[in-house]
C-alpha cells in the first residue's frame, strides 16, 4: 500500500491517490496524505485507480478526509473506482456524500 | 558506566583463578571463585551471580555438566557463560555451546579480549533482562486489561441482549470472535405484538464499537416498548451516534419492522449488504438492498428515515447479514460473496432448512468454524405467542379514573409526530387499563393509521391487494405525507368510573370523507387479503366497537373490573 499526494498546479486541488489495499493500515498514511501539505486546496480528489481493496475503516477515513475539507461544504471526488470499491460505495450510499466516478 | 557485575570464576587451576580474579575485579566487578563444576553450581545458587567464567576440565564435576544445570537453575534470564579453554579442536568448542555456553575464551588469558567479551555478554544479558521486564509488564496489562473487558461485556450483554433474540421466529448466529463484536443484534416485541429486529456493524471491532452499540440498545429498547414508530427510533439512533461517535465510526445497520397483524415488515437498511426476504408460498427472493447511509453519519436535518414496506405471510422468511458473511475467506483467500450466498438460496427448497444450508455452505467454503459473522432469520408468524409486558413505574392507586381529554393532531403534526407513545403513557397511568396494555396499543395504532391513510390521506386500501400494489400503497402514503399541508386527525377519550372498575370511550375522528365501518366488519376478510384486517382486529380486542355520529369516525370501549 502506498498513498501519495499531489497538489494541481494552482494549488486548488489535492489529489490522492491510493495503491493497494485501503484499510486501516493504511489509517495514518492517509490522513498524513492531506494533513501534511502546504496547500490549502478548494477540491479533493481521491484516486482509487490503484486500489483492490476497500474496507469500512477506509470509509471512516473518507469521512474524516470530509471533515477536514469541510463537511458539508466539502467538494471530493472519488475517481477510477473499480467494480468492487464501487459496490462497497454504493451499499454504503456514499454517492450522497461524495461524487463518485 | 553499566553497574558492577558479580562473576563467577570457575577454574581448577589456581593461578589462573587468581589471574582471572584480578582481571575481573581491576574492570570494577566482583569476583566468586570456584575450583570444580560442582562448586560453581553451588555458589551460583547462594550468590546469583550474573556471569560465569568456566573452565571446561575439572575434577568432580566438569564445566560442560555446570553449565548445564547452571543455565536451567538460571531459567528465563540470561546468565552468560564464558567457557575457558585449552581445547582447540572444533568439536570441543562446539562442546561447549552445546551445554549452553556464549562465547570462549581459549588460554592463555589474554586481559583485554576478556574484558572485552565481559562488556558484550553484559550487553546481551541487560537487554534479555529488559525484554523480560516488558514482558511481564505486557503480560500484567493484558490480564487488567481482558479482566476489564470481562466485566464490560457483562453489561454490554444485559444491555444488548435483554430483548427476544429467544423468540420461537428467529435464529440466529454470532461470531464469538473478540470479547466484544462490531456486531450487534437486537430484537424486541412492539406493544402492539409486532417486532421490531436490528442487525448493526461497527466500523472496527472491539471495545470502540462496543460502546456505540450500548447507548443504540438502550434507544432501541427503551423506544420500542414505548410504542415509538421505526421512523422515530431511527431517528433517534443516527442523532444519538452522530452526537457521540468520533468522524469516521458509524454503524452499518438494517431495522425491520414486523407487524404480525397487518401482516407486514418495514425495512430500513443503511450500508449493510442486501438482506432477502424469502416467500414461502413461492420461494420468490425479494433483496432488501441498502437505500441509506450508515446511522452516525448524516446530520439530524439531513437524515432520511424512509423505508420499504413489504407484505408477508406465514412462513415468510427475512434473512439478514452482516459483511462479515460475504468477506469469509477460504484457504485460496476467495470471498464467500453474495453470488455464492444466492446459489445456497437457489438451491433451497425446503424454507425451514435455510438457515442451516447457510451456514454449512459457509463452513465448507472456509474449511473450519466460521467466527466473524452475523446473520439472523426472522420468520412471519400467524399468531404473536408472546407478548411484550409493558413497564410501568408506580403502584397506580393515586390513578386519576374521572376525566375527558381531546387532541387534535393537525397536518403539520402528522407529518414528523407520531401521537401514539404520547398517547398510551396518558392511558396506562389508570392503572386499571395496564393489564391491557398492548390491545389498547393495537387499538389505537390501528385505528390512527386508519384515520391517517384513508381518511386524512385519502389512500385506498383497496390497492393492497397484490404485492406491487401494496408497495405502491406504501411509496403514495410516504408522498402523500410529505406533501401534506391541511388535515385532523381528533381523538376523544373518555375516562369513566363504573362500580369499583371503569370504561374508556375512545372517539377517532379525521377530516376524510369516512367510510362505512359496518360494511368492513360484516364483510369477508380473507386471511389472504392484505387489507381490511386492521378494524376487524380491533373489534375483536376491544370490548365494544361501533360507527361515530353520522357514520363519521370510530367509537370504540374498552372495560376493566374492580382491582382485587
Amino acid at each position: 500500500m502506498a498513498i501519495t499526494s499531489m497538489p494541481s498546479d494552482d494549488g486548488q486541488e489535492l489529489t490522492i491517490t491510493i495503491q493497494g489495499r485501503f484499510d486501516f493500515g493504511a489509517h495514518q498514511e492517509f490522513r498524513d496524505a492531506y494533513e501534511r501539505v502546504n496547500t490549502t486546496p478548494k477540491r479533493y480528489v481521491v484516486d482509487l485507480k490503484g486500489t483492490t481493496y476497500l474496507d469500512s475503516s477506509a470509509l471512516g477515513m473518507l469521512l474524516l478526509l470530509r471533515d477536514h475539507a469541510g463537511g458539508e461544504r466539502a467538494q471530493i471526488r472519488l475517481a477510477n473506482c473499480n467494480p468492487d470499491v464501487r459496490k462497497i460505495l454504493a451499499i454504503s450510499n456514499f454517492e450522497q456524500l461524495f461524487q463518485i466516478a | 558506566m553499566p553497574s558492577p557485575l558479580t562473576i563467577l570464576i570457575a577454574e581448577d587451576n589456581a593461578a589462573d583463578r587468581l589471574l582471572l580474579s584480578t582481571i575481573v575485579s581491576r574492570q570494577g566487578h566482583r569476583a566468586l571463585t570456584a575450583a570444580n563444576g560442582l562448586e560453581a553450581v553451588s555458589l551460583f545458587q547462594q550468590e546469583q551471580p550474573q556471569l560465569v567464567l568456566m573452565d571446561a576440565l575439572m575434577p568432580v564435576m566438569d564445566g560442560f555438566e555446570a553449565a548445564r544445570r547452571i543455565k536451567q537453575l538460571a531459567g528465563e534470564a540470561l546468565v552468560p557463560i564464558i567457557f575457558l579453554t585449552s581445547l582447540t579442536e572444533n568439536e570441543a568448542l562446539v562442546r561447549c555451546l552445546e551445554a549452553g555456553g556464549d562465547d570462549f575464551l581459549a588460554k592463555p588469558y589474554n586481559r583485554v579480549i576478556l574484558e572485552a567479551k565481559i562488556k558484550a555478554l553484559d550487553r546481551l544479558r541487560r537487554l534479555q533482562d529488559t525484554v523480560l521486564q516488558q514482558r511481564d509488564l505486557i503480560a500484567r496489562h493484558n490480564e487488567h486489561l481482558v479482566t476489564e473487558q470481562r466485566v464490560a461485556k457483562a453489561v454490554f450483554d444485559k444491555v444488548a441482549h435483554s430483548g427476544c433474540l429467544s423468540a420461537p421466529n428467529i435464529r440466529y448466529l454470532q461470531s464469538p470472535y473478540a470479547l466484544f463484536n462490531g456486531d450487534l443484534l437486537l430484537a424486541a416485541y412492539k406493544p402492539s405484538g409486532g417486532m421490531h429486529v436490528l442487525l448493526g456493524d461497527f466500523t472496527g471491532h472491539g471495545l470502540p464499537a462496543a460502546i456505540g452499540a450500548m447507548p443504540l440498545a438502550e434507544v432501541f429498547y427503551g423506544m420500542t416498548a414505548k410504542g415509538y414508530a421505526m421512523a422515530d427510533i431511527l431517528r433517534e439512533m443516527n442523532a444519538k451516534l452522530k452526537r457521540i461517535l468520533p468522524v469516521g465510526v458509524f454503524c452499518c445497520a438494517t431495522f425491520l419492522n414486523l407487524s404480525f397483524q397487518r401482516r407486514m415488515v418495514e425495512v430500513w437498511n443503511g450500508g449493510l449488504p442486501d438482506g432477502y426476504l424469502r416467500r414461502a408460498g413461492s420461494g420468490e427472493r425479494v433483496p432488501l438492498v441498502s437505500r441509506h447511509l450508515p446511522l452516525g453519519v448524516l446530520e439530524q436535518s439531513a437524515f432520511n428515515a424512509h423505508f420499504e414496506a413489504y407484505p408477508i405471510e406465514t412462513d415468510d422468511r427475512i434473512f439478514l447479514v452482516s459483511d462479515g458473511v460475504l468477506e469469509t475467506r477460504n484457504d485460496n483467500d476467495e470471498v464467500f460473496g453474495d453470488q455464492r450466498l444466492r446459489e445456497v438460496f437457489d438451491a433451497n427448497g425446503d424454507g425451514n432448512r435455510l438457515f442451516d444450508e447457510i451456514q454449512l455452505a459457509l463452513s465448507a467454503f472456509r474449511g473450519h468454524a466460521q467466527d466473524d459473522v452475523s446473520m439472523i432469520e426472522v420468520r412471519m408468524l400467524d399468531e404473536v405467542t408472546e407478548r411484550a409486558k409493558l413497564a410501568f413505574t408506580d403502584s397506580g392507586h393515586s390513578s386519576p379514573l374521572d376525566w375527558s381529554a381531546s387532541f387534535e393532531f393537525r397536518a403539520q403534526t402528522l407529518k414528523r409526530f407520531n401521537p401514539l407513545p404520547f398517547l398510551l403513557q396518558l392511558l396506562l397511568e389508570v392503572q386499571g387499563l395496564r393489564d391491557q396494555g398492548g390491545a389498547l396499543y393495537t387499538v389505537l395504532a390501528e385505528l390512527y393509521s386508519n384515520a391517517l391513510e384513508h381518511g386524512v390521506l385519502g389512500l385506498d386500501s383497496s390497492l393492497k391487494r397484490n404485492a406491487e400494489g401494496f408497495a405502491r400503497y406504501y411509496r403514495e402514503r410516504s408522498e402523500r405525507l410529505a406533501a401534506l399541508e391541511a388535515g385532523y386527525v381528533r381523538f376523544n377519550l373518555q375516562l369513566l368510573p363504573e362500580g369499583r372498575g371503569g370504561r374508556l370511550i375512545v372517539k377517532v375522528q379525521d377530516s376524510g370523507k369516512g367510510f362505512d365501518l359496518a360494511g368492513v366488519l360484516a364483510g369477508p376478510t380473507s386471511m389472504d387479503s392484505l387489507c381490511g384486517r386492521g378494524l376487524t382486529l380491533v373489534s375483536k380486542l376491544a370490548a365494544h366497537c361501533e360507527p361515530g355520529e353520522g357514520g363519521q369516525g370510530i367509537h370504540v370501549e374498552f372495560r376493566w373490573p374492580a382491582q382485587a
